[in-house]
């Protein structure tokens, strides 16, 4: 299937275009990473220890983002497809399927050029198990070394001083060396503290742009538009110099729309009234990503805070950034801190949180039918939400890129009953 | 005791989802009960503490499940539906708490679940390391087993380093013993059926080990005892199989279909240690080393250097494996990913394989048992 051609810059924002240069840059970058010697590392986005890799002069790849890209072209069925012939089950991640489909065609990416195999495999698993089990694939894959760190699940709420000890352990013993021996480069201390003091500055303005989500308009959709904004900050350019002069430009881009009382821009048009205001957990697809939007769009319902954006890190606070006087503690508790990487009870708070400081109205879970990691538990979350908020929530079940999974009128169904639930709310009070 | 007394001994534990025998032990020695879902939590540390560990395995075909799947959506598998069942109806009441290993993500966010449901209840996930370096996995695993181990003394006894070690010495020999059984099946698999293999393991999680290591010996013995024919079976391999059990039912099925099992990953976490854990001065080290060094293949383990490939194919060998057969729960994203790799393997090997998916509560075999037998005819026709 060829992707079809569409004007990508309609409906985007200044700072959405810079988004698109500055991802461009990368690609740049990646293009030409083996031509300069340089290694490529297939890594994640959730445990990006992309500030450490940068001091190897490492360029990675996401297979996560190229799935997303998939999905977004509307050709991830067509990687799906092919993973799914060669053994692998329908029930399992699509991101790995996407990635499994790749290398079977030729590891031909979304844009139809060749992507760089990796010289190396860069397994953090902080997010969920199912990484572990795709490097395990992907290794056999590629036939490559693979670097590992272990990062525990945050099962007792808080970064406990054991589990940040076990993971700066392998930085120190098990990542570092391995990686000066793969590529020649001695680690450099000082360059570590220089890029964390960047990802600490670009941080707190991104959690600035999260928080604008507060006003009243909001001048950010927290999710359909903050998906292009965490783009730089949860690849490439956290760490960096153009990664910082990009979130300086969101921020300013926001609280200029914040000072006129506006609303965000989005593919339809600005929308002319903001009627809700809702938190999302979870609920995203890519392969269906502006059939979707368009949903919240024709309703008038903004996305104030929502979950999936914060995939990377809980960027919406500052509270885990990244440190330069604590650089590999500040790393580890940095990456622990993931959205799927919280407790159930944790991720409630979170939603709570949203709900009660972000002025929601209500809030939306969409769950993914092939991430377990995220909607495994799900159904009690809610349940829970309800109790703790006295609001209920909607409920509604989709696949992040494989279209099998969503039915746009379903899902249209459900956020419209509950749009007039609300709307029967409001009258009653 | 004679084996079908045993086996029949080993069906009502089975089968008794009032945990009948939980309750008498735990009024004859006034000891406590901890679960455990599988797979890689050393029990030894629950049965230094005085505390029976129990494993949990969900409801099986035993318990319609009427509460838990309000909680879980369609494409979860069922194990944690029938555990929140169990417990909503208060039949783990018996139990004063769960740990959570960490097997995969299911299991991993039930932990938080269970522990909203049930927050009198004690709720331990149990980050098991997947680096294997005693020094950085093997540290990080021990003070996790500590914390463990606080709590397991307000409700127990205190963990002694003799404790320990007399614990260990009675796991030692359980899964000596159970090495022994499944070397025994192999070799006279018509003598030692795997119904009745499961039946043992089955209660071997509920009941106490000394007593488990009891029913193994005179099982072993008085089979021995029993005139029973070989069949123009099939040696098979079972592998996927390792947390949400099969029913009972469906282990006769394979049989009936026409196979020998002659190894299987059912229930690991009685077996994933392959050698005898040391005894000494540092009997939480040794246990914790003994999972580092744990050769057993495992689709929740991750692979350091050694492919879990290879040692499929090592056990197909060592087992005169004929055929292998996947059987795995539905929607078991640890087992569902594994198995591209091993096909391919066996592809290359040319052994032959099939696969199938159930649910602990699967009732309608007849499917599966064409599949099967159909695989087992093929097997026999054309050669393994």
């Amino acid at each position: 299937m060829v992707a079809k051609e569409r004007n990508y810059d309609v409906g985007k924002d200044e700072a959405m275009l810079a988004e698109k240069v500055i991802m461009a840059s990368y690609l740049q970058k990646l293009e030409s990473a083996k031509k300069e010697g340089k290694k490529v590392c297939y890594t994640f986005v959730p445990g990006s220890l992309i500030e450490l890799l940068h001091c190897f002069d490492i360029v990675p790849v996401w297979p996560e983002v190229l799935g997303l890209q998939m999905g977004l072209r509307k050709i991830s069925d067509d990687y799906i497809e092919v993973a799914e012939n060669a053994g692998y089950s329908d029930d399992i991640c699509s991101y790995v399927k996407s990635s499994v489909g790749m290398f079977l065609k030729g590891n031909i990416g979304p844009y139809g050029n060749k992507i760089p195999e990796p010289d190396f495999l860069f397994l953090v698993n902080s997010q969920c198990f199912t990484f572990m089990k795709w490097w395990e694939i992907l290794r056999k894959t590629f036939n490559c070394p693979i670097v590992t760190i272990n990062l525990p699940y945050r099962h007792h709420g808080i970064t406990t001083k054991d589990e940040i000890k076990y993971g700066v352990k392998q930085i120190e013993k098990v990542v570092i060396p391995q990686l000066e021996e793969m590529t020649g480069i001695k680690f450099d201390m000082d360059r570590l503290k220089g890029e964390l003091a960047l990802s600490r500055e670009m941080e707190e303005d991104v959690a600035s742009i999260f928080q604008a989500g507060k006003n009243i308009p909001c001048p950010v959709d927290g999710l359909f538009q903050a998906l292009y904004y965490i783009g730089p900050i949860n690849t490439y350019f956290r760490g960096t110099q153009e990664g910082v002069d990009f979130y300086k430009l969101v921020r300013k881009v926001v609280e200029k729309r914040v000072a006129a009382g506006e609303g965000p821009m989005t593919p339809f048009g600005k929308m002319k009234e903001q009627k809700y205001r809702l938190a999302v957990d979870c609920g995203i697809t890519w392969d269906h990503f502006k059939e979707y939007s368009k949903i919240f769009y024709d309703e008038g319902a903004i996305t104030v805070a929502s979950t999936y954006t914060k995939v990377g890190g809980l960027y919406h606070s500052t509270e885990f950034s990244h440190d330069p006087d604590e650089p590999f503690e500040s790393m580890i508790r940095q990456n622990m801190t993931n959205y799927a990487n919280h407790t159930i009870e944790d991720r409630i708070k979170i939603m709570e949180h949203y709900i009660n400081d972000y002025h929601c109205d209500g809030y939306m879970i969409g769950s993914i039918k092939s991430c377990k990691s995220f909607s495994a538990g799900l159904l009690t979350m809610m349940n829970e939400l309800e109790k703790r908020t006295g609001i209920s929530g909607a409920f509604f079940e989709m696949d992040m890129m494989d279209s099998r999974y969503f039915s746009e009128a379903n899902v249209r169904t459900r956020i419209d009953s509950y749009l007039r639930m609300i709307d029967a709310k409001r009258k009653g009070a | 005791m004679k084996s079908q007394e045993i086996i029949e001994r080993c069906s009502e534990i089975y089968t008794d989802m009032d945990f009948g025998y939980i309750k008498d032990w735990r009024a004859r020695t006034g000891g406590g009960a901890i679960g455990i879902l599988p797979i890689y939590f050393p029990k030894e540390v629950i049965h230094a503490a005085g505390v029976l560990p129990v494993e949990v395995y969900g409801g099986g075909d035993m318990v319609d499940i009427v509460k838990g799947d309000s909680y879980y959506q369609s494409y979860i598998c069922h194990m944690p539906r029938s555990i929140i069942d169990l417990g909503l109806s208060g039949k783990l009441d018996v139990l004063d708490g769960l740990i959570c290993p960490f097997t995969c993500d299911v299991v991993r966010n039930f932990s938080g679940v269970y522990k909203l449901l049930f927050p009198d209840k004690y709720s331990r996930f149990f980050d098991q390391p997947q680096n294997f370096d005693p020094d950085i996995g093997g540290e990080y695993m021990i003070s996790q087993l500590k914390e463990v181990i606080a709590f397991l003394e307000e409700k127990g006894k205190k963990v002694t380093t003799e404790r320990l070690n007399e614990s260990i010495g009675l796991y030692n020999e359980n899964r000596a013993l159970i090495r022994k059984l499944y070397d025994m099946r192999s070799q006279k698999p018509w003598q030692v059926p795997s119904h009745e293999v499961y039946l043992l393991m089955r209660a071997g999680n509920i009941i106490e080990v000394s007593e488990h290591n009891n029913f193994l010996r005179e099982y072993m013995v008085t089979v021995e005892e029993l005139e029973r024919k070989p069949l123009d079976n099939i040696r098979v391999l079972i592998i996927g199989a390792f947390c949400e059990q099969p029913p009972l039912n469906l282990v006769k099925v394979m049989e009936l279909s026409g196979c020998y099992i002659v190894d299987d990953d059912f229930i690991l976490g009685n077996r994933y240690l392959d050698q005898d854990v040391e005894i000494g001065e540092n009997p939480l080290k040794a246990l914790v080393d003994g999972y580092l060094k744990s050769n057993v293949p495992s689709s929740c383990r991750f692979e350091e250097y050694k492919a879990k490939e290879e040692k499929l194919i090592k056990l197909v060998k060592e087992r005169n494996v004929e055929g292998v057969v996947f059987a795995c729960a539905s929607f078991c994203d640890p087992a569902l990913q594994d198995i591209p790799n091993y096909q391919k393997k066996l592809d290359e090997k040319g052994v032959r394989y099939m696969s199938f998916q159930y649910s602990e509560d699967t009732s309608q075999f007849s499917l599966i048992r064409e599949q099967i037998g159909t695989f087992t005819d093929s097997v026999k026709l054309w050669g393994a």
